[in-house]
């Protein structure tokens, strides 16, 4: 055998698929290098962009909990869920405008002071939209999914791509939520805060930022602690209450668990309304920080989340939050400093990349193949 | 029975040597070193988690070993792809069985004999004559497998309807349609019945003879491996404990504690020493 | 002397010819008015479509959603080789398409021949020495084509003009099903090591991505007449009944002839279990990227097809939502049934497209996307397996010989005699 050097190089570099990883690494820093030049030449406005990206990833996050909720157990990727976060708005639009409800108590205690007032009321619209888009999904997965589990998987893939034409183009329909594209009217006031090294300032109406600040607006702050507090909430379902140690049971084994007295139905359903739940609220935080809404919102952010879930690991809750978060970011950093137009498609060659050196995402656990 | 017993001057069939196997931090195989000779009946035993299957799917390249080395007919195979390692002359069967579920019996065994097709794609898209004259003899050539194995009446039952039994015989029928000269066997026995094990082990010897194959097999009946088996070596917690033919090992004091503990090691002891007595 | 055509290849063949004859009289008598032809005509080409995912999610089981982005790249491929004959006059785009795409299909084989034999090189770096070549071969050919392109126009002109735009409008088609499968092959290599449902979303990605790039396909890919998101228009209207059910035969037999080969029992095999079909000497590698560069092959064949239906092409045709058509046609028609395929589709066609759009009652055109998941979800629900299971005509079927009793099994020495 022929052991000179270079044969011996160019083993090597086969052995150990230096030439796919030079690829891969020649792609990564070329991006990476394009945002460092960024954060170069214009400091306050990369952080801008990553403030941006933080409250559009925190909303994706709340829906990704959702789907790698459903995934983790029943193995379903459950493609109406982007239109139950379709529907959470349209809950909450209606519970604002029609019906008013955010003010109530103002109504009720006229001497409540005006912030704490706005507060409370805008929970309750929250909550009710969390409340109906878990029915919701009750309703879903007891008509549509529940006859369906020991059917082969991919009926029930294509049941929840039904069911997702059906939520949408019903909510189109003249008599439901209009094919229109609606205003949303936002239960609180915006007020946007300059950050600069000069400290604070609040910003007036249609006045123009100080040079060299970075805008900071109520809505980002809502967005980001609503999404962590809901987050937090979850956690604690999952890891400490009777419910979640089911709900990991049977994601981990659906026989065992119903050997062991679990009702798994139930706990199925749960999951589903849970899951929808953060759906409503994303749902809501979403249509306040970009007030307008139409039947189709759902999909694109529903499956953006979802490639959040992917990219993550989908199954697990952590990942699903460091997904969104990536998605978030590297929507709008590639859309301020890569190409606008190409934005969507740059965060689906994340995902491709990482699935190529991660197959199962960053959380996801290996799949081993057992013989 | 005997068979063309192996003698120091023929060179084995499969060596294996210093073979290692870690997953994470677990070292399921252990250097262990086995050797096979053209003809051989070997067994494969010992408790469950000792490495036994791991020691299998290193051989027939669904693992890579973590170190050590596998030469089979003489070529380092360690590290090679499955497909290419069967189409270098050895087949497996499962511990679970894995035939094609939803095809029919006679497709299942086609598949294992695809490598010896004799007919390039093109021939099967354009149907001509070597197609249908290849295709035809594919088609019996499985046929006769069927037949040694008493099931071609059920050529077109689709396999996962079959009994248990017979899915494990379908299973053999498929590995030796490969063409192999080296059979693993996984648990064959398991599952079965004592007449459907006499049954196994009769058949064991059969194709061994009527293929001229070596064949290594994993089994935790005793009484097939004792009976079917003519050297036999033990693994526990990923290492070769002991080697030898079915007296030796049966007294061996180590492998019965493998087996039954301490205590039970003792107690054979003692009364191997008072039977001698 | 055994017949070259046997019972069920003739019944297949006369049944298709006839068919074809009934309804290309009917069209012709204007029985069948535009409406009704076009509805025909798309359900062959949404058949073509199915037929390839079925072969890489019905028989080989990879979940693929990236079926919609190879029929979008196989019809803007061969509508801008056709626009370009039809309004400038030059056949440039059909003589660098057919260069690039021979240049790289025959570069791709002949390393596929040399990497197979070097050991232990991952997909990733195959990928990437394929994509290298690829991409040096087709600017080799843009630059050979530009060249060549002028004599083989005038060529072309001498030809009387109906089969001149015959010929660019077939070679169109092919080639664009060819750049389908090259694109397939190149991105199936590393992406087909995923496990099924990440395989499924990476294609998702991938047909999205496409969609995204047509929509800017004259600003950043350059083609001026693709003319992005504002939809691609005079696109000559040549695929008719003709070509449509020609090519649907052709698809179904080398499909049928793939399948029930060793080859084909060697692409099921990678559906049923990828562990024992490796442990029986299948290269799964090589089945998967084979069923799935076939399948793409058959989706850019349709998408060229359809490209020349309504003459007209938008990226929102290729949105991901409509993706899961073929899914659903083919989970509908019954997974790995080819017969159930060619039935969904054209149902499908019929029902949605036809159907739906002329039954409703007034005022309620905009149910029919309410109507059309409901009934998705009854078929669902009363028959999770589809309409037709895994049943085939007798054309399409596995050919199982007559039983027979080897002299082996006559004698005593199988020792299963003991075994009742």
């Amino acid at each position: 055998m022929n052991t000179s050097p270079i044969v011996l190089l160019i083993q090597k570099i086969i052995k150990k698929g230096w030439l796919g990883k030079t690829f891969l690494a020649l792609i990564t820093l070329l991006a990476i290098w394009q945002i460092i030049v960024a954060l170069q030449a214009n400091p306050s406005l990369f952080l801008q962009q990553v403030i941006n990206g933080l409250q559009l990833g925190f909303v994706y996050a709340l829906i990704a909990l959702g789907y790698t909720m459903v995934y983790g157990i029943v193995r379903l990727i459950n493609f109406a869920h982007g239109d139950v976060f379709m529907f959470g708005a349209f809950v909450s639009f209606y519970s604002i405008t029609r019906f008013q409800l955010h003010t109530w108590p103002q109504w009720l205690f006229p001497s409540i002071p005006h912030g704490l007032g706005l507060i409370i009321g805008a929970i309750t619209v929250m909550a009710i939209s969390m409340i109906a888009c878990a029915l919701l999904a009750i309703v879903v997965e007891r008509i549509a999914y529940k006859p369906l589990r020991s059917a082969p998987r991919i009926s029930a893939l294509i049941t929840a791509i039904g069911i997702s034409f059906f939520l949408e183009y019903f909510a189109a329909l003249n008599f439901v939520f209009s094919p229109n594209f609606i205003t949303y009217k936002r239960p609180v006031e915006v007020v946007t805060w300059a950050i600069g090294l000069n400290g604070i300032t609040t910003l007036g109406n249609g006045k123009a930022p100080p040079d060299g600040t970075i805008l900071f607006s109520n809505i980002a702050l809502i967005i980001i602690l609503t999404s962590v507090l809901l987050m937090f909430g979850l956690q604690f379902i999952v890891k400490k209450t009777r419910i979640g140690k089911a709900m990991r049971s049977v994601a981990y084994d659906k026989q065992t668990a119903r050997l062991m007295g679990i009702n798994t139905d139930a706990i199925i359903s749960t999951t589903f309304a849970i899951g929808a739940a953060l759906a409503g609220a994303a749902g809501m935080l979403y249509a306040i920080a970009f007030p307008q809404i139409f039947f189709w919102m759902g999909i694109i952010p529903g499956l953006k989340s979802f490639v959040a879930a992917v990219l993550g690991g989908i199954g697990s809750i952590p990942g699903a939050f460091i997904g969104a978060l990536i998605m978030g970011q590297a929507e709008v950093l590639s859309a301020a400093y890569i190409s606008t137009p190409l934005r969507d498609a740059i965060a689906f060659s994340i995902l491709i990349v990482v699935l190529l050196v991660r197959p199962t995402g960053i959380f996801g656990e290996p799949e081993r193949e057992k013989a | 029975m005997t068979s063309p017993k192996s003698t120091a001057a023929t060179e084995p069939l499969l060596k294996v040597q210093d073979l290692s196997k870690n997953f994470g931090g677990l070292r399921a195989v252990n250097r262990i070193n086995l050797e096979l000779y053209p003809g051989d009946l070997a067994g494969l035993i010992g408790p469950n988690g000792a490495g036994k299957t791991t020691a299998f799917n290193l051989v027939t390249g669904v693992y890579q070993p973590t170190e050590g080395k596998i030469s089979f007919k003489g070529q380092e195979i360690a590290g090679i792809a499955p497909h290419l390692i069967n189409q270098m002359g050895i087949a497996r069967t499962f511990q679970n069985i894995r035939l094609f579920p939803s095809l029919t019996v006679l497709e299942n065994v086609c598949i294992a004999y695809h490598s010896h097709a004799g007919y390039s794609m093109q021939d099967a898209i354009l149907r001509n004559k070597n197609f249908e004259v290849k295709e035809k003899e594919l088609l019996e050539k499985a046929q006769d497998f069927l037949s040694i194995f008493h099931l071609e009446d059920r050529q077109s039952e689709i396999a996962r309807n079959l009994p248990y039994g017979e899915q494990r015989r379908l299973e053999i029928a498929r590995a030796l349609a490969a063409n192999p000269q080296l059979l693993l066997l996984d648990e064959p026995a398991a599952g079965m019945n004592p007449n459907e094990s006499l049954a196994l082990m009769e058949l064991i010897h059969f194709i061994r003879d009527r293929f001229k194959l070596t064949i290594l097999l994993i089994e935790h009946q005793m009484r097939v491996v004792m009976g079917v088996c003519e050297k036999i070596t033990v693994m526990d917690f990923g290492e070769v404990i002991a080697y030898g033919a079915p007296q030796e090992i049966q007294s061996n004091p180590r492998v019965v504690e493998a087996y039954l503990g301490r205590g039970a090691a003792e107690l054979s002891e003692k009364l191997q020493r008072s039977k001698a007595q | 002397m055994k017949n070259i055509f046997s019972k069920s290849t003739l019944w297949f063949l006369g049944s298709a010819f006839l068919i074809y004859a009934v309804l290309q009289i009917l069209v012709s008598a204007e029985i069948l008015n535009s409406f009704w032809n076009t509805i025909i005509r798309i359900g062959g080409v949404m058949a073509i479509v199915s037929i390839g995912l079925n072969l890489i999610y019905g028989f080989n089981g990879q979940f693929s959603l990236g079926q919609w982005g190879f029929y979008a790249i196989g019809a803007y491929a061969a509508a801008d080789v056709t626009y370009r004959w039809q309004i400038n006059k030059s056949a440039d785009g059909m003589v660098v398409l057919a260069l690039a795409t021979l240049l790289s299909g025959f570069a791709i084989l002949w390393l596929r021949k040399r990497l197979s034999t070097v050991r232990g090189l991952d997909p990733l770096s195959a990928f990437t020495i394929y994509l290298a070549v690829t991409i040096i071969l087709s600017a080799l050919a843009w630059w050979l084509g530009t060249l060549i392109s002028p004599t083989v126009t005038n060529g072309l002109n001498l030809l009387p003009a109906a089969v001149a735009m015959q010929i660019v409008f077939v070679s169109g088609v092919v080639f664009g099903a060819v750049v389908a499968a090259e694109i397939s092959f190149l991105f199936g290599l590393p992406i087909l090591s995923l496990g099924s449902d990440y395989f499924g979303i990476a294609t998702l990605g991938f047909s999205i991505i496409i969609k995204i790039l047509l929509d800017n396909s004259d600003t950043l890919l350059g083609f001026q007449e693709m003319k992005g998101a504002r939809g691609m228009v005079g696109i000559p209207k040549e695929t008719s009944l003709f070509w449509v059910f020609i090519f649907l035969v052709l698809v179904v037999v080398i499909t049928r002839n793939l399948l029930r080969s060793s080859y084909g029992r060697a692409v099921i095999s990678v559906r049923e279990d990828e562990i024992a079909a490796k442990a029986m000497g299948i290269d799964i590698a090589e089945y998967k990227i084979l069923a799935f560069v076939l399948g793409s092959f058959f989706a850019g064949l349709a998408g060229g097809l359809y490209a020349h239906i309504n003459g007209f092409l938008h990226p929102n045709t290729f949105n991901f939502i409509k993706s899961f058509d073929p899914m659903i046609i083919i989970v509908f028609g019954g997974l790995g049934s080819i017969s159930g395929t060619v039935f969904a589709a054209f149902a499908w066609a019929l029902i949605l497209e036809g159907v739906l759009r002329l039954f409703l009652p007034q005022g309620f055109e905009t149910w029919r996307f309410v109507v059309y998941p409901i009934l998705l979800l009854i078929t669902m629900l009363l028959r999770p397996k589809g309409i037709f299971g895994d049943y085939e005509i007798p054309f399409l079927r596995q050919v199982l010989p007559k039983i027979r009793k080897t002299s082996e099994t006559k004698g005593t020495d199988s020792p299963l005699e003991a075994h009742p």
